[in-house]
Formats: structure tokens, C-alpha cells, sequence
């Protein structure tokens, strides 16, 4: 039986992992290149970018939150919290006026769900930029 | 914008491929870790992409 206590890493000061989440989320890999990873920041924004620029060219719909039954609610929040985790990919879009009414087919349906998995695959990058942050990985 | 017509082979290729580099990128420690992740990530959605696709074949009759 252990009887030292494991000494708990502690986390990094705000200061220090804000900037790097914010500038993560607003550009994917954004974290990473702030941080110097630069291989790894570009594969980031080529590949959440790629995802979200695919969804949008397939014509995919932007959640919005809904109240309603539970399912409604958990699908459209849930599905509202990807698209936004986008960051500036999401609002550069809204604000240049894409508004994709949810039409039936399988093409629309895939572009629906490349946007929001753009989402959150940016949400991996950003876990991954924090664990930088913390001295969790290198 | 350019409007995109995919397949579903298409699209699932697109999916597993972003998917894959981000997995890779943000899961293991050395670049040499990532680049296996990846491909094997990869090559797993390949295998259930194939595998439901027969399976779905073989249950439609």
C-alpha cells in the first residue's frame, strides 16, 4: 500500500493556456502554431479546415439550438456546440450569408455532419494544445 | 461556392481521412507514434466501412 500521496500536477496558470485555447478555437491549429508546433498546427488547420470547406461545399446545415423534447434538444444543441466549435470558420460563414435550409439527401445529410465533426475534431486539437500547455506532452 | 457531389464511398473516404490526421496529430508522443496512429486509424474505418457494407449487403437479401 502506497503511503506517499501522489503529487498532483497542477494546472498552468490562466494566463498562460488562455491564449492558446482562444486562438485554437478561433483557427484550428491555431494553439498548436502560438505553442511552435508548426507541423503539427498546419496538419491541424488543413484537416479541420478541409472537413468544414467540405461540409459546406456538400451543402450541409448549421444547427441551431432548439427547446422542445429532449432528443430535439440534445441533437440541436448538441449539433449547435460543433458547428460554433468551428470558431471564425463557422461565423466567416454565417456572416458571408450561408444559410443551408435541412433538405433530404444523402449529400446534405454527409455535409451536415462534416460540419459539425469539424467541430469537434477542433475540440481534440484544443485538448491536445492544453496537455502542451500543462507540460503533459511535448 | 462549388458545390460537391460525393458518393457514399466518397464522403466516408473524406471522413476517415481528416479524421485519421487529426487522431494522429493529437494522440500519441513522437512523430513516429502519430504516423502509425494515423494510417491505423485509417485502415480501421476502412475495415468497418467495408465490413458494414457487406454485412448490410448480405442482410438487405
Amino acid at each position: 500500500m502506497a503511503t506517499e500521496k501522489e503529487a498532483k500536477p497542477s494546472p498552468p496558470p490562466v494566463n498562460k493556456w488562455a491564449p492558446v485555447l482562444a486562438l485554437g478555437w478561433l483557427i484550428p491549429g491555431g494553439g498548436h502554431l502560438f505553442l511552435k508546433r508548426t507541423g503539427r498546427g498546419v496538419l491541424l488547420l488543413v484537416a479541420v479546415t478541409g472537413m468544414f470547406a467540405c461540409g459546406l461545399m456538400m451543402r450541409g446545415a448549421m444547427f441551431q439550438p432548439q427547446s422542445g423534447d429532449l432528443l430535439t434538444t440534445i441533437i440541436n444543441t448538441g449539433g449547435f456546440i460543433g458547428d460554433i466549435a468551428s470558431g471564425l470558420l463557422y461565423f466567416l460563414s454565417v456572416w458571408l450569408g450561408y444559410n443551408q435550409p435541412d433538405v433530404p439527401g444523402h449529400v446534405h445529410d454527409y455535409g451536415t455532419k462534416f460540419l459539425v465533426a469539424a467541430g469537434l475534431l477542433n475540440i481534440l486539437a484544443l485538448t491536445d494544445a492544453w496537455e502542451i500547455v500543462a507540460g503533459r506532452k511535448d | 461556392m462549388p458545390k460537391m457531389n460525393l458518393t457514399h464511398f466518397e464522403a466516408a473516404f473524406l471522413f476517415s481521412l481528416f479524421t485519421s490526421v487529426v487522431m494522429g496529430v493529437v494522440t500519441k508522443r513522437n512523430d513516429r507514434d502519430r504516423l502509425h496512429y494515423g494510417v491505423y486509424v485509417f485502415v480501421c474505418f476502412f475495415v468497418a466501412l467495408f465490413g458494414l457494407g457487406w454485412l448490410m449487403y448480405f442482410g438487405h437479401g
